[in-house]
């Protein structure tokens, strides 16, 4: 077995590989050199394993290349793999998440975009369909970009339902229980400081969103201030916060194989963006979000950086690998749940996007 | 009539190898210079405009050396034997 962790950079791709239980790691790149790889999916559904890039070159616009070969070679569609029906009057800004479906869908994968936009591909990520529903939602209009754009930045396909949820900066969490034909906010509970109503429907920033390995219904979100759980599929949310540190942070990981284990990275809120006292450090919750603890010994301290949304994953391993790439290049492994971390690489350009996949 | 269109190096792969194109056009504007270049190379044409027919962002373009933004834009006239030049700003980072 072969351990895959794909990462994208603010100017190219890297992927390394573990051969000996993720002990080990042997980096190879820059692949797609000095294009900006903001999202990355491995589909693993395929024969060959595909590795989907969101690349966004300096002047030349963004587009999807996909690789069948780890990184070999690359394949884009000439016309384009994601374009704006011309009566949207809209350009493709940035791809910001790429999710294949599950392996009973084995051609479906997401895309979420800027401006905020999903999109269904069901030819394994070579073309897009937009989903017309969610872009002629209402609200739409209304949905502010955050600091980094406008985008649908998180797709969650339920593998066992038609339920999609989505979360954007900002516009909050929206969720639709058939397959993107209609959607609804889901976000009861999440609190929003920088707009004078406190709990509106929706405008939330959030940051992140993932799954319990519970179930669907449970999910947590990594907000623009505060961590908060819902056990009913966002029909109402509760803060998890109290215990973390400080409030704010771009991911949320779930483990996908224990229930009620999830990991944040907290930063220091809402200016400086580092980590408390320039320590990076994890937090874990076994308990779903009850009591956190920290976590991480490996990390650096003296480190004045920070993990932006997609930079922290996990694997699909027991116990849980987590990978945790930096604005300042470092990519950091897990083996143990956060327990220890060690350096897979260093000296990179601006981690935006880590995703880990084991290969037959 | 005919329209030279000189690409910089990192799209010529997407020209066939080369950097100049010579462009036939019925129409007397970029737009038309841009969609002659566009058939048949669909790849070239992403990079310059997006889906809506704008020009990129860091993307420049010169009718007979002059930047079509202070122009007319995609609506700039272009003569027989203009000369229009694709170039990347000097954006990056």
């Amino acid at each position: 077995m072969t351990d895959l962790l794909a990462i994208g950079t603010r100017k190219g791709l890297f992927l390394a590989r573990s051969e000996d239980g993720r002990r080990t790691w042997q980096v190879d790149g820059p692949h797609l050199l000095a294009q900006e790889v903001a999202a990355v999916g491995i589909d693993t559904r395929r024969d060959r394993p595909r590795v989907l890039a969101a690349v966004l070159y300096g002047h030349w616009g963004p587009t999807v290349m996909w690789s069948d070969d780890l990184g070999g070679s690359w394949q884009e569609t000439e016309s384009g793999a994601i374009r704006f029906p011309e009566d949207t009057g809209a350009a493709l800004g940035r791809v910001w998440q790429l999710r294949p479906d599950s392996a009973d869908r084995p051609d479906v994968v997401w895309a979420g975009c800027e401006p905020h936009s999903l999109w269904r591909s069901t030819d394994g990520g070579c073309s897009f369909s937009l989903v017309r529903a969610l872009w002629d939602h209402p609200h739409r209009p209304t949905w502010q970009p955050g600091a980094g754009g406008g985008a649908v930045h998180t797709v969650l396909p339920d593998p066992a339902s038609d339920r999609v949820t989505v979360a954007m900066s900002t516009g909050g969490v929206y969720v639709s229980e058939d397959a993107g034909g209609s959607w609804a906010p889901r976000n009861k509970g999440i609190t929003v400081p920088f707009l004078p109503e406190e709990l509106p429907e929706y405008g939330q920033c959030v940051h992140k969103v993932a799954v319990d390995a519970g179930g669907p219904d449970r999910m947590y979100a990594q907000n623009h201030g505060g961590v908060f759980r819902t056990d009913d599929a966002g029909g109402s949310w509760t803060s998890i916060s109290g215990g973390l540190p400080v409030e704010f942070g771009f991911p949320v990981v779930a483990s996908p194989t224990t229930p009620g284990t999830v990991w944040v990275v907290p930063l220091v809120a809402d200016v400086q963006r580092v980590p408390q006292d320039g320590r990076l450090r994890v937090h874990r919750t076994t308990d779903a979000g009850e009591t956190w603890t920290e976590v991480g010994a490996g990390l650096p301290d003296g480190a004045w950086t920070a993990v932006v949304r997609d930079a922290f994953c996990a694997d699909a391993h027991d116990p849980t690998g987590l990978y945790l790439g930096t604005r300042d290049g470092c990519v950091y492994a897990s083996a143990d749940g956060g327990d220890s971390f060690g350096l897979v690489v260093d000296h990179l350009p601006d981690v935006l996007v880590v995703r880990a996949a084991e290969l037959a | 009539m005919s329209v030279e269109v000189v690409l910089p190096g990192s799209l010529a792969d997407l020209a066939g190898g080369v950097r100049h194109v010579h462009v036939d056009v019925g129409a007397g504007t970029l737009a038309a210079v841009l969609d002659g270049l566009a058939a048949g190379r669909p790849l070239l044409d992403r990079r310059i405009r997006d889906e809506t027919g704008a020009v990129r962002r860091f993307v420049n373009v010169y009718v007979d050396g002059d930047d079509v933004r202070f122009a007319h834009g995609v609506r700039t006239p272009v003569r027989d034997g203009s000369v229009v030049h694709v170039m990347p700003s000097v954006a990056g980072g």
